[in-house]
């Protein structure tokens, strides 16, 4: 009787966070049986501790700049005087140096949470807009839903890295400015039919019927009954917008197309430009490509691998038993 | 089927009216856009600003202004390009188009030949110690960065082994002294693809109409397939133009390569996880219990359903392998239009720009819809 009362008695928020918790160690479970999404989850916590911890605390110690230095370690304004630039790797710089002297491996950890926060962004903005329209769009139907599914066809369409590269040629873009387009375009792009689908098959479930009897309006069903059942497959495609940002982000700082002082992408860019990533020269000068490369085509795939676990959790079809 | 393709280009000239009106608000809207550029120069005076917004229609409203630039696009006049001076910018695009259309197309058809069968072949093998390796390498090619693509088969190739020309289109010194452009052999090359590509389409035709017989249908697809291109080669070899296709043709082998890698791990990898779903499926377990051969179950029954995903799949992606060509042509120094459009970018030669933007609009429509037909031609269940 008395466990009854505490229950009873527990607030109504608790109870929820509660329940959120046990279905999160539900899908955790499910989400840990797959090695490919581990894996990706284990090279994201590996970059993030690298960007977000040691980089910080490198700086602050062994690469804090003085100016009776003949080196120094900033990323963006940093040299070497006493070696000839770009040097191999060594003691002193572990990743070697760039062609004006740079350490290779300060800029990769400078670039790190800058690269994070662009994909996570980006991300954020693509799965609000498609969840939103997707479930929108699913519930009221009609000429809305007409409208931005062709929307989305037609966005479905767009070569996305063309116009980009357009676009950035006729205006500064900043990583900011990036991710909203890079955003907002694939927000409305595919993953609205995906979850607009999705909500489609929520939408006539026998819960949303009740809601609707006990006198819900239209929008608190969309956003507390619908959008709650399609959050799952939004968080899957959000892992893959991630990668799409990331992607495009180093496409276009390869292309020296961005206004950005320096990531993944700008750090090929300028050895490429300065003429270090020519035929035979690339087997040469290994070190100013490898690491830069890696990272972008690591991270990408990271959060890829996640996708492709997440799959499985949404997708029972796919689980090996 | 004439009425479904005739509806499919009528949404897709609609598709293209919105996508030139999307160009034309980049190009005037944006800040750094064409008034800008001409008017930001202070060593012009005001006269010559006026001028010069005059003789490119600046001065007009902008919905007068866009629905020349409308009528413009569809009577393919996109103005002169500033980098090319006075070259007008159709006559660019309409050299580049067949570059890229032969690097895109050739890349498109090897990578779906060889992800559609490696995908099959895996599923059937689940568990075996091939499926691994194959996957992992598939899920590799497919989210390494592009240019570390270039780079690796650059290396490896180009300076390591030698094998390949480094970048460019065709090699000078063997050029230098003929007296026909590069641009009539290319075609002449477009020309002979585009005939043996009729004759390998025609022949798995006939293949399906006329047997049933997987023995005799491999023959009716073969004779005229292998014998089209003895043909080819044969003439070429004996024409004088031979050894400058041959030119081409040899520099074409790495950016075909990268652009078949990028779009072939995904390709494979969603052939994979279709076949995976379609094995389970009730009538494969039928097929095998009829007592039919693993090779009959696995290519006629579970292969043919797993395809049309991979082609919805196909659709999507189409960007995607776009977008990587764009950055195979750069890096590679094949002048297509990614690479027209992206020193058009970096000169800031406006015209240029917005019209590969348009054009590379037109193709990826134009491939969705050559895609629409064949998913029409595969899936029964669609009425047109």
């Amino acid at each position: 009787m008395s466990e009854l009362q505490t229950v009873v008695k527990e607030p109504l928020w608790k109870i929820r966070i509660k329940l959120a918790w046990r279905g999160f160690l539900k899908n955790w479970n499910i989400f840990r049986q797959s090695k490919i999404g581990m894996l990706g989850l284990w090279i994201v916590i590996v970059f993030a501790i690298l960007g977000f911890v040691v980089y910080p605390i490198l700086a602050a110690t062994v690469w804090r700049s003085s100016l009776a230095a003949t080196v120094s370690y900033d990323p963006i304004t940093g040299y070497d005087f006493q070696k000839i630039n770009p040097s191999h790797p060594s003691l002193q710089h572990p990743l070697g140096t760039d062609p004006i002297g740079r350490d290779i491996l300060s800029q990769l950890l400078y670039s790190t949470p800058r690269e994070f926060m662009l994909g996570i962004f980006a991300a954020l903005i693509t799965v609000f807009i498609g969840t939103t329209v997707g479930t929108v769009a699913a519930y009221y139907g009609g000429i809305l839903d007409t409208f931005f599914m062709r929307l989305a066809d037609l966005i479905l369409l767009f070569p996305m890295i063309a116009f980009l590269i357009v676009l950035s040629g006729m205006m500064k873009i900043n990583m900011i400015m990036l991710a909203l387009i890079i955003g907002i375009l694939s927000g409305f792009g595919g993953i609205t039919i995906v979850l607009r689908s999705q909500a489609l098959t929520v939408k006539v479930k026998p819960f949303i019927e009740s809601a609707k009897v006990s006198g819900a309006r239209s929008f608190y069903i969309v956003f507390h009954h619908i959008v709650p059942n399609v959050m799952p497959l939004s968080f899957l495609y959000m892992m893959f917008s991630v990668t799409g940002a990331i992607f495009s982000e180093a496409v276009l700082s390869f292309l020296g197309l961005l206004n950005v002082k320096m990531s993944w992408g700008l750090m090929i860019h300028t050895s490429e430009s300065g003429g270090y990533l020519l035929g035979a020269y690339i087997g040469r000068y290994w070190w100013l490509w490898v690491p830069a490369g890696l990272a972008i085509t690591l991270l990408c795939g990271a959060f890829y691998f996640i996708g492709r676990g997440l799959d499985e959790v949404v997708n029972p079809r796919l689980r090996r038993r | 089927m004439g009425k479904y393709i005739g509806k499919r280009l009528f949404q897709i000239v609609i598709l293209l009216v919105i996508y030139i009106a999307v160009v034309f608000f980049i190009l005037h809207a944006m800040p750094g856009g064409m008034k800008a550029l001409f008017i930001s120069n202070p060593r012009l005076t005001p006269e010559a600003q006026q001028a010069i917004l005059k003789a490119f229609g600046l001065d007009k409203p902008p919905l007068t202004q866009f629905l020349i630039y409308m009528r413009n696009s569809f009577t393919l006049n996109f103005g002169v390009s500033f980098s090319h001076y006075p070259t007008p910018v159709w006559e660019i695009i309409k050299e580049r188009l067949p570059r890229t259309a032969l690097l895109f197309i050739t890349a498109t058809i090897i990578s779906f030949l060889i992800g559609f069968h490696s995908g099959k072949v895996l599923a059937w093998k689940r568990g075996k110690a091939v499926e691994y390796v194959s996957t992992i390498g598939g899920v590799v090619a497919y989210t390494i960065f592009t240019p570390v693509l270039a780079f690796l088969l650059i290396w490896f190739f180009g300076a390591y082994l030698r094998l390949f020309p480094l970048n460019q289109f065709l090699n000078p010194d063997l050029w230098a002294n003929t007296s026909f452009s590069s641009q009539v052999i290319f075609l002449r090359l477009l020309l002979t693809a585009s005939i043996i590509g009729a004759v390998i389409l025609v022949a798995l035709i006939l293949s399906y109409r006329l047997s049933h017989n997987i023995r005799s249908r491999r023959l009716i697809f073969y004779i005229p397939t292998i014998s089209s291109v003895v043909i080819a080669v044969f003439i070429w070899w004996k024409s004088p133009y031979g050894i400058y296709g041959a030119d081409i043709l040899w520099h074409m082998v790495l950016p075909v390569v990268e652009v078949t890698i990028i779009s072939y791990a995904g390709i494979m990898l969603v052939m994979r996880d279709s076949m995976l779903e379609t094995v389970k499926e009730d009538f494969i377990t039928t097929a095998r219990a009829k007592g039919l051969p693993d090779r009959v179950v696995r290519d006629k029954h579970a292969a043919r359903t797993a395809l049309l995903p991979v082609i919805t799949n196909f659709i999507i992606s189409l960007g995607f392998t776009l977008s990587g060509g764009i950055i195979t042509e750069t890096l590679f120094s094949w002048p297509g239009m990614g690479l027209a459009m992206y020193e058009a970018v970096i000169s800031h030669d406006y015209p240029l720009a917005a019209g590969c933007l348009i054009f590379t609009g037109i193709f990826v429509l134009f491939a969705h819809l050559v895609v629409d037909i064949v998913y029409a031609f595969l899936d029964p269940r669609i009425r047109y």
